[in-house]
């Protein structure tokens, strides 16, 4: 069995793992952090989503055996010293979220679209988001939520 | 409503960022999948690959030897276990065909994806692995996939012993209906296929069972949306007594109808985890949950309208088949049943006729998905309405108009027999016209018509009602349904003068914890944060009839109104005692009651509840109680209605449809929570623009599920879906104290026809005369072509002429 050192929301942990087991399993199943969903068994919901190195990932894509030497953030480690991330209070205010199942996902992956664009359009947060489905909301409160999330994330760069 | 100030943030009609969100954002929650017990065991289920099949032997000991493995059963190993099948809780005819249902096959399996035997093993894979040895002999039998097919004579059958695939007919009828049609003018004739759905809640199905087996006592979580009708048929079909049943329905992540059953694999669980006495879980895969968990729509429409000359409408003729799949679920029968009384919609006419016929195929069976039944019947009387504009020659909002009821004529009885309390469809109309500019896009239109642009434009309506808020149990006993419609509540006051509110409803995404407690605060004049709402949990809320129907606030909510109300009585009787007044003299504002006149004696309700709970010093014969109870069962069901406006760009060269604008003009009578309605609203377009554009169950001849993984089933992403532009109009209800109405499922009722009536007017000049949906691209391309062909040959024919 491959051994794996990964550190994971600011933990590193070492393992063995089975070689076919996939990253998301290995957060849920042997770490405990369930926070990171499963919602297909395609890639296509994007519900498993992760920062994987600072990208967003889908970690159903991943095999743990890959994460060796990886650092991987979930949506149990982006609220800092107790305080939400941006896009945790944007989500929350503009209702970018009814069930929630989707949320972590959908948050983890504004993160990296935020990093790289930090003013974007409607249509760019639709097409960066376009990997990550919700069957709740029809996305009109979520494309809300990033762009009011990227104002804050504006704001906080230059004071 | 009391009289009390309404609070800052909070109460009814504020907007206070939802209470749920904190777990969800964080990830701190609990889905079914999150739960585990110490030696907690994993089930999986070995499907039928095979549409139709006889099963002649089932052999599980290769799977036995595998390790990790502590049991594998086939459905015959397994068949003394269960008191009862799989229910069925809506046997909508006395002669209706009701194959028994078995949670796993026993002799023949009907569907692909038909259980045929069970694993338990230490982990998820374990038991995935041990599926692969288990080796199962099928005869292949004659499967039947088309429901036209399989009521055709010869066809084979679904259920050999019952000899028909013909589960039942339902008819209605009201007024001269052929006395309506003879003495037409037009009689507009379409058949419209209402295509088969995939609900898709993004979190999947999965059970937990915790066992006491020596105290014959199980604890059972499950993503479901109906915790207290699941504990009645789990004791009903396994014998366990419903009293050592607990079931709680945790973190639930969404529904849409398809949590709204009683399933094979909850039945498994609990039957497996008495067998063993050992935690088990099951959690489906995307995959095998499209072939296993419910599917929605699939009937096949036909309808006749008759018309006079001026537009006005003098009768319809709805004939249904509905595909039931190859079993009867918890309401499978009754979903076409729930839209028969609603073909007529908001317009007047002398005469009805509908039947619906029921019809088994090998394949998943059928049940509510979100709107269940009045999704099928708005698109096809919508559609119907903008077919008839173009017969009859008049503009559709126009012929909508010529028909509809005034909002003068309210209270309506229409030509279904259902009393439509309120409404006001012009106010909507005219809001929604304004909003979309309906004017400048008809210009706009008829600019690009006449210029030949490649980008066409089309302006699709929709001015629908729905009946939801399900329901009165007298409406639900006249349709043979085996249930009420009743809900529960119990409004607690605690000691530190916190409220704690128990309902029987069941959410998973509707945002009830922040509804409910703004209706709550609003009328003990508490803090919103104060209120903290239980549910889903057999155990904490004995009493309940769960969430579907659009039914939470119109009626479940009305029930927490109510034993508030009565929680307060309760305590302005206390409150009297303690202030020497009278108790019809005593007022109650902003959390005080106060004697009137004289509003320096006063008490805050913190100390009356104190006083209470002390019991020093209460009137003589006062219970010294902190807890209220209401059941409401609705007198009526609630009947949102609105108007919604749709432009779609089509792009001639491709057949590619865009929705450039949406207007969506709602009344969903007084509304608690604004962000909270416009979110439901924003939820159900999608859903029902996702019919309408994207989704569609296919089947091959042989009943393979061919769109089998969300690869191959569009569930429309972010960038497939327009913003909308929605808006209110507020007419009350008049069937509930707060005046409320239900808004879950009414977007999703509304959005479909009016976009492919946009798609359908975009090229309808084009020669299209008709698109099935979903109006892909390839469909519309296609239709394009074929209208441009059949332009070509009447040019010719007319060019010919000149020539001879």
């Amino acid at each position: 069995m491959p051994r794996i050192s990964v550190t994971v929301d600011g933990v590193t942990y070492e393992d063995d793992v089975e070689p076919r087991l996939l990253l998301v399993y290995y957060l849920r199943e042997r770490l405990g952090l369930t926070g990171t969903n499963v919602g297909c068994d395609t890639s296509n919901c994007g519900a498993c989503t992760v920062l994987f190195n600072g990208r967003s990932a889908k970690s159903c894509t991943i095999l743990a055996a890959q994460a060796d030497g990886a650092e991987v953030t979930t949506i149990q480690g982006l609220a800092r010293n107790g305080e939400w991330h941006p896009l945790q209070k944007a989500f929350n205010a503009e209702h970018g979220l009814q069930c929630g199942y989707c949320t972590p996902g959908m948050i983890m992956a504004s993160v990296d679209l935020l990093e790289h664009n930090d003013d974007p359009t409607d249509e760019e947060v639709r097409h960066g988001l376009e990997g990550n489905l919700c069957r709740c909301t029809g996305y009109q409160n979520i494309v809300k939520a990033v762009r009011a999330a990227a104002g804050e994330v504006r704001e906080g760069a230059t004071s | 409503m009391t009289d009390t100030a309404t609070p800052a943030t909070g109460g009814i009609g504020d907007a206070p960022v939802r209470k749920e969100d904190a777990k969800l954002v964080t990830g701190q929650t609990t889905w079914t999948d999150n739960i585990a017990f110490p030696g907690m065991t994993y089930m999986a289920v070995l499907r039928s690959p095979m549409a139709h099949a006889k099963i002649n032997s089932v052999d599980v000991s290769a799977a036995l030897e595998q390790p990790g493995v502590l049991a594998a059963f086939s459905g015959a190993d397994l068949a003394d276990e269960w008191a009862g099948p799989l229910p069925c809780a809506w046997p909508v005819t006395p002669d209706m065909v009701h194959p028994d249902h078995w949670p796993i096959a026993k002799d023949e399996a009907r569907y692909v994806g038909d259980a045929v035997a069970v694993v338990v093993a230490r982990d998820r894979f374990a038991a995935a692995d041990a599926l692969e040895h288990i080796a199962v002999d099928y005869e292949p039998l004659d499967a039947v996939v088309d429901m036209e097919a399989a009521i055709a004579d010869g066809a084979a059958l679904v259920h050999g012993d019952h000899g028909t695939n013909t589960t039942y007919t339902w008819p209605f009828s009201n007024g001269d209906v052929d006395e309506a049609f003879n003495g037409a003018h037009k009689v507009v004739t379409r058949r419209f296929i209402n295509q088969r759905l995939i609900p898709n809640a993004i979190e999947p199905r999965a059970v937990v069972v915790a066992p006491i087996a020596a105290a014959n006592e199980f604890t059972m979580y499950t993503a479901t949306q109906v915790p207290h009708i699941l504990r009645l048929m789990l004791a009903l079909t396994t014998g366990v007594p419903e009293s050592k049943l607990r079931v709680i329905a945790p973190d639930v992540g969404g529904g849409f109808g398809s949590k709204l059953n009683v399933y094979a694999e909850e039945l498994m669980a609990l039957v497996l985890a008495k067998r063993l006495g050992r935690p088990i879980k099951w959690t489906e895969t995307r995959s095998e949950g499209y072939q296993t968990t419910i599917h929605g729509r699939d009937q096949i429409q036909d309808v006749e309208a008759a018309f006079d000359e001026d537009g006005r409408l003098r009768g319809l003729r709805v004939k249904l088949l509905a595909d039931m799949g190859a079993y009867l679920q918890l309401v499978t029968p009754g979903i076409p049943i729930l839209g028969a009384l609603m073909y007529p919609a908001i317009y007047k006419m002398d005469a009805y006729d509908f039947s619906c016929t029921g019809v088994f195929t090998n394949k998943t069976p059928t049940d509510a998905y979100r709107g269940a039944g009045r999704p099928e019947a708005t698109y096809a009387i919508e559609r119907t309405m903008d077919e008839a504009a173009v017969e009859l020659g008049m503009d559709p909002m126009d012929l909508r108009r010529r028909n509809w009821i005034t909002h003068e004529e309210f209270p309506f009885t229409t030509i279904a027999g259902m009393t439509y309390d309120s409404g006001n469809y012009e106010a909507a109309t005219d809001k929604a016209m304004e909003l979309f500019d309906y004017d400048g896009m008809r210009a706009e239109q008829q600019r690009r018509r006449e210029a030949g642009d490649r980008y066409q434009l089309g302006i699709g309506i929709s001015t629908y009602t729905e009946a939801c808020g399900i329901a009165p149990s007298r409406v639900l006993g006249s349709l043979d349904y085996g249930a009420g419609g009743w809900e529960h509540a119990t409004v607690r006051m605690l000691p530190s003068g916190k409220v704690e509110v128990v309902t029987g409803l069941s959410p998973h995404g509707q945002g009830h914890e922040t509804t409910f407690s703004q209706i709550v605060a609003d009328t003990l004049g508490v803090p919103f944060e104060d209120v903290e709402i239980l549910h889903g949990d057999t155990k904490v809320a004995p009493q309940g009839l769960d969430t579907y129907g659009s039914r939470s606030l119109a009626v479940g909510g009305i029930a927490i109104y109510k034993a508030t109300q009565r929680m307060l009585d309760k305590l302005k009787t206390a409150a009297a005692h303690m202030l020497e007044a009278s108790p019809d003299d005593l007022e109650f504002s902003g959390g005080q009651f106060s004697v009137q006149g004289s509003p320096d004696t006063a008490m805050a309700l913190g100390n009356v509840v104190l006083g209470v709970f002390a019991a020093h010093d209460l009137p003589d014969g006062y219970e010294p109680t902190l807890s209220a109870e209401f059941t409401f069962d609705p007198e009526n069901f609630s009947f949102p209605h609105g108007t919604h406006l749709c432009a779609v760009e089509v792009d001639t060269e491709t057949g590619m449809p865009q929705i450039t604008k949406y207007v969506a003009v709602d009344d969903v009578g007084n509304v608690i929570n604004p962000q909270i309605v416009d979110g439901q609203v924003h939820g159900g377009l999608a859903q029902g623009i996702a019919q309408a554009l994207y989704e569609e169950a296919v089947y091959d001849d042989a009943g393979n599920l061919t769109t089998g993984s969300i690869v191959d089933y569009y569930v429309p992403g972010a960038p497939d879906l327009p913003e909308y532009t929605t808006d209110r109009t507020v007419t009350p209800a008049t069937s509930n104290p707060l005046g409320v109405k239900g808004v879950g499922e009414a977007g999703t009722i509304a959005s479909t026809p009016a976009v492919v009536n946009a798609v359908l007017d975009a090229v309808r000049h084009l020669g299209v005369t008709d698109l099935d949906m979903p109006c892909s691209p390839e469909r519309v391309w296609r239709a394009l072509q074929e209208g441009s062909a059949s332009r070509d040959q009447v040019a010719a024919q007319a060019q010919g002429g000149q020539h001879a």
